[in-house]
């Protein structure tokens, strides 16, 4: 008998700061109106998507010093767009980045729970760990940590926030006019945390939401990472989406659950992942050069260059050879504000490697970058596409993808049209919404209720 | 400022909280009491609001549940409890509405003000140029201890001080982003204009934020700070911070007092001259149609209560037409508008939206339809320029509070 086939999930990124986000196409529109976000959720909603992604970022990026200026810059505030998108879609997930570190867990406890109570049970945290001085500047608190802190941080705010979540069981609103009785519990949402990071008491007051607790999501890759999330995420957003990679991840984090008590469907895998569709494999392919070609111009590849370089390369010519120079081995001040920065933990390395990459292929500093930076994940017809996501999700790749078109806000749209019905087709993706929460589009068990107590 | 004695305009805004500002609202016929968790008991009371073509609504807040001790838990279970965070709900609003302005609770004590510059800037975003604030400070133990990082017993004066520079770094981070600074200009690769973007760099006792914002500026440029100033030792920060002040005046003298306070801490700071501020009068209102009735309806909630109702604002009883009286003699006395607070969401919100604003519009000093698309626009307020854009070359641009006029700042 054959296994049965995995049922797919899928959710939508909204295009914002990085440089994947096409904003010289004719076609891009505000990636700050409120408009761009409704269309965004609304085609996602159309398609059955289980929810719309937004990313965070807590300071404009800088390099060498200035503003930098060749990408999207600018975004709204995450809870403040989610909750405005609650009042127009009706059973998208609504998931937002929000740091670990300069916040205070109270706080972001009452903000997803009235989120959930908003949404009626739509919303997902994806909980990011912060360090640098440099976003700390923009914080009262200054708020940096040091490195091998952030995931204790991490996990302690995420244990203390579940403790307010839990702090109300549910059954304490009785709200009955004839006997006055607003509440059953003058204890509800009582609470008291110790603990290295936090040690707060009290009362939490935003009563228990529709799903008790958002969905929460965990984006880094390094061994701390992965261990957060098989303790305590319910979903993952990863990097790998493909199969070789993908696979390893997947088996990998997976293989970390049983340790926590947990089975492998109570976290799923979602990786990020661009796409470029056309009506056949070989225009797909064209547009994608063409996308690639817009994504990365000479400015910007010298700007990538100088975060392995570490050091001025506004000199040298795109459309030549890499600098003969070496890296400048001391702390990377040169950009800053960037996740992707620290992704190269050994610059002499990787400057070898490009070189070696760039003689074989006689590439220039801008085909380098294009070469390497290379992240068009389905590349095709909607057929081949559909092929590829269903294949790499029944081969535990992955449980899902997390799209991010390079259009704000109508880059989701052929996907919408096209590939979403091919997967439908091959009875891998939902024709209709089965739930009502969040959880339920993820296939997740409810989170479960405290048991009604006595409160301290 | 906005001249009371020309403008036939009369300010309406009313202050939305639970199921009402009584604590037994929500025992009362309509109250619906197991929803007040859900968007579904919201929309309807702004849509009523807006129906009645009013300024704009706030919405309450605090970092501890409601109680009835002023630094602690009561434990009380007769009352309402819980609440859900103003700003979102604002802004889970702001879609199903066109006109009427969003104005959240912010408490200034326990937040960062990058966030509260964001999140306001974001609701105007979202709601096209409607958003506003309402700055609180917290001297709760118990909200103390939800955050755990500071020590309740510091002074009012000094979470006053420390809300006005908190005020001050929102206002910097809004104004961090000239309005054309998106120029996505592909010839020569460039998305924003890096000259057009600055750094806020605050410097002040209690905290420094260095800037820019992540979020353009918003649609009014500056979305409306208000602050409630139950007394003069709020006067500084509403003279240093706000738009518009909510004071609580028991009769007309009282007004005039208020009035002439808030105008002079104005000019001590070196903000009296040309800038607009709002001051509005703070009422909780049980309205009836007769004198009688709206007595009868006190009463019962009392009683359901169990004891007679008390509040930080005058307490008003009686007809909308004896309202309207009122309102008209304390305009008169100083004040530009007025906010009411509900003493019922069910029955006392449709009484000033059906009751009221047609007796006012009656005497010619309330609007026939909304003639603003921005908030400060129904208030008359002009849009300010931004602090940080070289001046534009012709007649000087509206002046905004100057962060020389500061006293902690940073030049």
């Amino acid at each position: 008998m054959s296994k049965p086939l995995k049922q797919i999930h899928l959710a939508a990124h909204f295009p914002g700061v990085n440089n994947t986000t096409v904003w010289s196409d004719p076609a891009a529109g505000s990636h700050i109106e409120f408009a761009s976000f409704a269309h965004f959720a609304a085609t996602a909603e159309r398609a059955k998507f289980d929810f719309l992604f937004l990313a965070e970022g807590l300071r404009l990026r800088e390099q060498g010093g200035r503003i930098h200026d060749l990408d999207v810059v600018g975004r709204p505030d995450t809870f403040t767009v989610l909750a405005a998108l609650a009042a127009v879609t009706e059973h998208l997930g609504l998931t937002g980045t929000i740091s670990s570190t300069f916040n205070e867990p109270y706080e972001v406890a009452r903000q997803f729970a009235t989120l959930d109570h908003l949404s009626d049970g739509r919303a997902a945290w994806n909980v990011v760990t912060s360090w640098d001085a440099f976003t700390g500047e923009n914080f009262r608190r200054g708020g940096f940590l040091p490195r091998e802190e952030r995931y204790a941080r991490a996990r302690e705010f995420l244990a203390t926030a579940h403790e307010l979540f839990d702090s109300w069981d549910g059954g304490e609103i009785l709200a009955d006019q004839a006997s006055g009785v607003f509440l059953r519990d003058a204890g509800a949402g009582a609470f008291a945390h110790r603990g290295p990071h936090f040690d707060i008491a009290g009362h939490f007051n935003v009563p228990r939401s529709p799903q008790g607790r958002p969905v929460i999501f965990q984006a880094g890759d390094s061994e701390e990472g992965r261990e957060f999330a098989a303790a305590d995420a319910d979903a993952v957003f990863s990097r790998y989406a493909t199969l070789e990679a993908g696979r390893a991840f997947y088996a990998d984090v997976k293989g970390r659950l049983a340790r926590y008590g947990r089975t492998p469907d109570q976290l799923k895998i979602l990786p990020a992942a661009t796409f470029v569709l056309g009506d056949t494999d070989a225009e797909a392919r064209e547009l994608a050069h063409e996308v690639r070609l817009k994504q990365v111009s000479g400015a910007t590849a010298i700007k990538y260059l100088e975060h392995v370089w570490n050091r001025d390369l506004s000199g040298y010519d795109p459309d030549g050879p890499l600098p003969d120079i070496d890296p400048d081995p001391g702390e990377n001040t040169i950009a800053l504000g960037r996740a992707s920065v620290r992704q190269f933990r050994d610059p002499f390395a990787v400057a070898r490697q490009w070189r070696e990459l760039a003689a074989a292929g006689n590439l220039s500093i801008r085909e380098l970058v294009i070469e390497t930076t290379g992240r068009q994940t389905f590349v095709g017809s909607p057929a081949t596409v559909a092929e590829s996501i269903d294949h790499l999700v029944q081969a535990d790749a992955a449980d899902g993808f997390i799209l991010v078109p390079h259009l704000t806000p109508g880059g989701l749209d052929a996907f919408a049209d096209t590939v979403v019905p091919l997967l439908q087709e091959r009875g891998v993706f939902r024709r209709a919404y089965t739930g009502r929460t969040l959880r339920d589009h993820l296939g997740l068990a409810a989170a479960a209720r405290p048991v009604a107590h006595s409160h301290r | 400022m906005p001249s009371p004695s020309s403008s036939p305009a009369l300010h309406l805004a009313v202050a939305l909280d639970g199921a009402g500002w009584h604590p037994a609202a929500w025992r009362e016929p309509g109250a619906a009491p197991d929803r007040l968790f859900t968007a579904a008991h919201w929309a309807p009371l702004v849509a009523e609001a807006e129906a009645g073509l009013l300024d704009f609504v706030t919405f309450e807040d605090s970092l501890a549940l409601q109680s009835t001790h002023p630094t602690e838990s009561d434990g009380r279970t007769d009352q309402v409890r819980g609440r859900l965070d103003a700003v979102l709900l604002a802004a889970r609003l702001a879609p199903l509405t066109r006109h009427i302005g969003l104005v959240p609770s912010v408490v200034a004590t326990h937040t960062e003000p990058f966030h509260v510059s964001k999140a306001v800037a974001t609701l105007d975003h979202v709601s096209r140029g409607r958003a506003g604030l309402r700055i609180r400070i917290s001297q709760r133990d118990d909200e103390a201890r939800h955050f755990g990082r500071r020590k309740p017993d510091e002074g009012r004066a000094a979470l006053l001080d420390e809300a006005a520079d908190h005020i001050e770094v929102v206002r910097r981070l809004w104004d961090s982003w000239e309005d054309d600074a998106e120029i996505r200009d592909v010839a020569t690769g460039r998305f924003v204009d890096r000259a057009k973007l600055h750094y806020a760099d605050f410097e002040g006792r209690h905290f420094s934020v260095r800037g820019p914002s992540i979020t353009p500026r918003p649609p009014q440029g500056q979305p409306l700070v208000t602050a409630l100033a139950a007394d003069s030792g709020a006067y500084p920060l509403l003279a240093r911070a706000a738009d518009l002040g909510y004071v609580t005046p028991r009769d007309a003298d009282e007004v005039r007092v208020a009035v002439a306070g808030i105008r002079g801490a104005r000019e001590a700071a070196g903000l009296g001259g040309g800038q607009p501020l709002h001051v509005f009068g703070e009422l909780t209102v049980f309205l009836g149609d007769t004198q009688t009735a709206a007595a009868r309806r006190l009463q019962r909630l009392d009683a359901a209560h169990g004891s007679a109702y008390t509040s930080d604002a005058p307490v008003f009883t009686g007809t909308p037409a004896r309202l309207a009286d009122l309102l008209l003699e304390w305009r008169a006395a100083g004040l530009t508008g007025f906010r009411l607070r509900p003493g019922t969401h069910a029955h006392d919100l449709p009484a000033i939206t059906r009751g009221l604003v047609p007796e006012l519009r009656r005497r010619g000093v309330f609007r026939r339809s909304y003639e603003a698309a921005s908030l400060r626009g129904l208030l008359g307020l002009p849009r300010p320029g931004n602090r940080y854009a070289a001046p534009a070359p012709g007649p000087a641009p509206v002046p905004g509070p100057a962060p020389a006029a500061v006293p902690t700042a940073r030049a």
